[in-house]
């Protein structure tokens, strides 16, 4: 029974693991296949690129740049079709466009205005001592004799 | 209480408005680029008849609906008694891009629930659909007289989608010039 289970449990990982492969005969273009499908975000499964994704959209990706790279097109022709069709949400890292100014400038501004915010507490309570009443001073003074 | 001490609550607030604004939105709804573009020429076989092509120039002059549709797509089911009343009204042709299907299935799928398309024409392989930047199926193109796309609805067309975004923009185009 225990190896029957476990049967079945390799059947599923087969499955799983259904990723198509192309022949590139230059390594070169391989490897540049490689890096434009990982920078290509699946539509379909928002998260994920289309060198991960099994959804039928990021096959059809897949072999669309398979076959602009067989055609010799650049990187950028290939990237540029792309864009062309689904818009700057296909690439992982989008340009810097005024479209997309707060996406890549949001996270700066959030840490300007957080070491600005800080820089004032800090100061705030560096002052503090000095502007403290002769009474609070005398309180002081009582607690530190009683001890 | 000094101006000074409002800034964080000021701060939240604006954080708020923008989260909420984010709850609201569709991630799934991923703007095309193609909007206000020559909708990307095609001559594919009709699906009624094989030995026919057609092309999207043949609607040039038109106001005309591109619907991606598919057998197998079950938010397509959902979708067809709505294009089958749109298209008793007579307000637009609709074209069908039978998208990754099998003729025969479709086929079948129209004789069953009913034909709303002028005609419709075979993707098998998804090449226009790719040239569309089709992600999902259903999805309808407002296409005007001069071949450039003004509208995409994603997902399946509603009747209130009809009512208040497709049908005014139609409107609109049947009064520019073609």
């Amino acid at each position: 029974m225990k190896t029957w289970i476990l049967l079945l449990f390799m059947f599923a990982q087969t499955v799983s693991a259904e990723i198509e492969v192309y022949d590139f005969k230059d390594p070169v273009l391989e490897k540049r296949y490689q890096s434009l499908t990982e920078e290509l975000r699946c539509l379909v499964c928002q998260n994920q690129n289309i060198a991960d994704s099994h959804a039928e959209l990021a096959q059809d990706l897949r072999r669309k740049v398979f076959e602009l790279l067989n055609r010799g097109q650049s990187d950028t022709e290939i990237v540029n079709y792309m864009t062309d069709r689904y818009g700057d949400f296909v690439l992982y890292r989008p340009p810097f466009n005024f479209k997309t100014m707060i996406l890549w400038l949001g996270p700066l501004l959030a840490v300007l205005l957080g070491a600005l915010g800080y820089s004032r507490v800090v100061k705030n309570t560096k002052r503090s001592p000095d502007t403290a009443s002769e009474d609070d001073l005398k309180a002081v003074q009582n607690l530190l004799d009683k001890e | 209480m000094s101006m000074r001490n409002w800034i964080p609550l000021v701060f939240f607030l604006v954080l708020v408005v923008f989260l909420g604004i984010g709850l609201g939105l569709n991630p799934k709804e991923v703007p095309s680029p193609l909007i206000g573009k020559k909708a990307p020429d095609f001559n594919l076989a009709q699906l009624h008849q094989p030995n026919q092509t057609f092309s999207s120039e043949q609607m040039l002059g038109k106001v005309w609906l591109f619907n991606v549709w598919a057998s197998w797509c079950v938010s397509c089911r959902e979708e067809h008694r709505v294009l089958n009343d749109f298209n008793q009204l007579q307000i637009a042709p609709i074209v069908g891009l039978n998208y990754k299907d099998e003729p025969l299935d479709a086929i079948n799928w129209l004789n069953k629930l009913g034909n709303p398309y002028l005609l419709s024409v075979s993707d098998s392989a998804g090449k226009a659909g790719l040239d569309f930047g089709v992600y999902g199926v259903p999805e309808t193109f407002l296409i005007d007289k001069k071949g450039i796309i003004r509208h995409k609805h994603i997902g399946p067309v509603t009747v209130k989608a009809l009512q208040e975004e497709i049908m005014p923009l139609i409107a609109q185009l049947n009064q520019e010039a073609g």
